[in-house]
């Protein structure tokens, strides 16, 4: 069975379509992360599930319960960590845990197991007494990942957990959602970093309100693979783009990082081409080299196909 | 209904309140400041009223009434004069309340035995004070008069009788005229109204403002458990700050306490908790906490203050305000509370007063549980 199953959900904000027939599935124990641009419409497809928005049509359920007529028991069976932080801060660790213990209605016997459990994994034990305000961003993470997880829920959705966190503690938290999948917990996380996707097992791109692409990370790379990406870098990267456009071979041309990556169909001919065309604009070329896709590149080219569409 | 998940949002509910100690001590202290300001400022006793007396009779009968005006303590004579026209100038410029004019016939009416009347010009731009003030005057010149024409009937017969009537004047339930008996129970209920509300306003607008409000709707917990944990948290508050008001009253204000302490504090509670829906149910309406501050605040001050009758009496409003007054909840707490000190009734008198606040409670309740049903959007 499924854990999550979506069919052709549509949510409207008057005459705004912010959930544009969307569709899939996630397995049991699976990480399925959710990525797309600001505005995208990820909050509101989580939002759809965890029963706290209706849907204007289409089906979803989670855990096998419908979202729009069995919202009682979805949110017994699901942790849900909102995007914005949403503990108290003029409550300690300790009293926003025991808050949540009460609210999911933990079994008495269980409380003490669940708590010191949740502290131990959020490494907050020594901070139990600690204002929940006194915290830094990588700690409040946790810990709120901890209060969602307090019932012991078998689906977890996660928006953007780790936004505005260092990436030392993005680490350990992607460590935390690790180990909750392989205890058999279904995870739906939403990110804005791309680095993130790599250690989803399956990932949905969303954008405007669609999906526009659905896979295993590897098959989404494997996807541009008609395409060689090259990584280019430049004197002037803005002179570099305006010559290099309309150069046959030349598919795409995006900033990254400092530098370029430009897409093509043919490595070595192209190649020659544009050190050719660049040299006679008296731009100096620094490196350039056939580089691996990231998932970045991936969702770019994703993204400019679907705005060619569009216009 | 789960009782684990109302005791978790009452216990989290207090660790706010006692960690925000600053609003804690607002809430505790600005009642007894309110009750204290109020309560010497509104005391509508109305005594040594500025007056003028024109008397245009001239005798002895006349000057011993004006000696009866001289000799009461409602009056402060300020000066005999010989024409209207000082009284009225006098009036306009609020240097008097009060005008006496004494007719030319006064002595030869009362010699007849028949009704003498006394002329009364009243400031009535404060129609409380001006009414009160025509009470005494005419309660003053009436058992007067009354006084003069036994005597002289008693004349013309050659003998002493009873005097036919006896016009003195009986106040009853608050003997002594004392309007602070009057204004402090029915302050304690207004005060108590805004309180509850003003506690409660900010609740639930605060976690839709900062986020909490998405996370708790996703968790089992049922709006009736929310408001109900909230309710019994500020209601902590809000019975402190009635028996601290209480004591005030009886103790600084000495106002009497005939009634029952029982009833008393199952009536405040009743009332508390209709109080106490109601800000919760209009911070869940709002969802701001600046709305819901304005909105808490005029909601309970302006009813309970203006439509209560705890100043301004129902029965001189027009009908379709006191129409109104029927759905106001102070005005029900003013009539216990003034019914429990003043009076000492009991609950076979006021049960229909206790019975509508707590109906207006359970109203209020299913409102802000049905406020909070509602979704994100
Ligand atoms: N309650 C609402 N009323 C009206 N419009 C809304 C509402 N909620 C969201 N939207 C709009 O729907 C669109 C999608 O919003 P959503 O929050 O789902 O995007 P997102 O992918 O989560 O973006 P972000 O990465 O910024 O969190 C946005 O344009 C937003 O303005
Ligand atoms: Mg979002």
């Amino acid at each position: 069975m499924n854990s999550v199953e979506i069919q052709d959900i549509v949510k409207t904000f008057g005459s705004f379509v912010a959930v544009d027939h969307v569709s899939l599935a996630v397995a049991k124990g699976e990480i399925f992360g959710f990525l797309g641009p600001n505005g995208a419409g990820k909050s509101t497809t989580i939002r759809v599930l965890c029963g706290l928005l209706t849907p204007t049509s289409g089906r979803a359920s989670v855990n096998g319960f419908d979202v729009a007529r069995q919202p009682e028991e979805i949110r017994r069976t699901i942790g849900y960590m909102s995007q914005k932080f949403s503990l108290y801060d003029d409550l300690t660790v300790e009293e926003n845990i025991d808050f949540f213990t009460g609210i999911y209605g933990v079994p008495r016997e269980k409380r003490a197991e669940r708590k010191r459990y949740v502290l131990e994994m959020a490494n907050l034990t020594e901070r139990r007494n600690a204002l929940t305000r006194t915290l830094s961003g990588g700690w409040k993470q946790r810990l709120a990942l901890g209060c969602a997880i307090l019932h012991d829920p078998p689906v977890l959705f996660l928006d953007e957990p780790t936004s505005g966190v260092d990436p030392l503690a993005r680490g350990a938290f992607w460590a935390l959602i690790h180990d909750l999948s392989e205890t058999g917990h279904t995870i739906f996380v939403s990110t804005h970093y791309m680095d993130e996707a790599e250690y989803c097992h399956r990932l949905a791109l969303m954008y405007r309100g669609k999906v526009i692409a659905l896979g295993t990370p590897a098959e989404l790379k494997a996807g541009l693979t008609a395409h060689s990406l090259l990584n280019l870098d430049s004197s002037d990267p803005l002179d570099t783009m305006r010559a290099l456009e309309g150069l046959a071979g030349v598919l795409d041309v995006a900033v990254f990082g400092g530098g370029l990556h430009v897409t093509v169909d043919d490595v070595d001919a192209t190649s020659a081409r544009v050190r050719q065309r660049l040299a006679a604009q008296g731009i100096k070329v620094r490196k350039l080299e056939q580089i691996e896709p990231s998932m970045e590149d991936v969702f770019v080219a994703l993204i400019e196909a679907e705005e060619r569409k569009a216009a | 209904m789960s009782y684990r998940r109302v005791r978790a949002i009452c216990v989290k509910e207090l660790h706010h309140i006692t960690r925000d100690s600053r609003s804690l001590a607002m809430a505790l202290a600005v009642p007894v400041l309110m009750l204290l300001l109020f309560g010497f400022a509104l005391s509508l006793d109305v005594d040594r009223i500025p007056t003028m007396i024109y008397d245009q009779s001239q005798t002895a009968e006349s000057r011993a009434l004006v000696r009866q005006f001289q000799g009461s303590r409602f009056f402060e004579i300020r000066e005999m004069v010989s024409d209207y026209a000082s009284i009225e100038r006098n009036i306009d410029r609020s240097r008097i309340l009060m005008g006496v004019a004494i007719p030319l016939d006064y002595a030869k009416k009362l010699a007849a035995g028949r009704e003498a009347q006394v002329q009364i010009l009243l400031d009535g731009s404060d129609s409380n004070t001006a009414s009160i003030a025509l009470g005494y005057a005419e309660s003053l010149v009436r058992s007067y008069s009354l006084e003069l024409r036994t005597a002289a009937l008693n004349h013309r017969a050659g003998e002493r009788l009873a005097p036919p009537v006896d016009a003195r004047l009986r106040v009853w339930y608050n003997s002594s005229l004392e309007s602070k008996n009057y204004v402090v129970p029915g302050l304690i209920a207004v005060i108590l109204q805004i309180i509850a509300a003003l506690l409660t306003s900010l609740t639930i607008a605060r976690e839709w403002e900062m986020g909490t409000m998405e996370q708790i709707l996703s968790t089992p917990l049922r709006p009736a458990e929310m408001v109900l944990g909230k309710m019994f948290a500020y209601f902590a508050v809000g019975l402190t700050d009635a028996t601290i008001a209480v004591l005030v009253g009886v103790f600084v204000f000495e106002v009497p306490f005939r009634g029952s302490l029982p009833l008393l504090a199952v009536s405040t509670c009743v009332f508390l908790f209709g109080a106490l829906f109601w800000g919760i149910f209009i911070s869940a309406a709002t969802r701001t906490q600046v709305a819901a501050y304005q909105l808490g605040i005029l909601s309970s001050f302006l009813p309970a203050f203006l439509l209560s009758g705890f100043i301004y009496s129902i029965e001189n409003m027009p009908w379709v305000i006191q129409a109104i007054t029927h759905i106001i909840p102070a005005r029900y707490v003013v009539t216990i509370l003034k019914g429990i000190f003043l009076k000492g009734v009991g609950l076979s008198v006021l049960w229909p007063e206790l019975g509508f606040l707590a109906l207006f409670a359970l109203i209020v309740f299913l409102l802000a549980t049905r406020k909070l049903n509602q979704k994100l959007g």
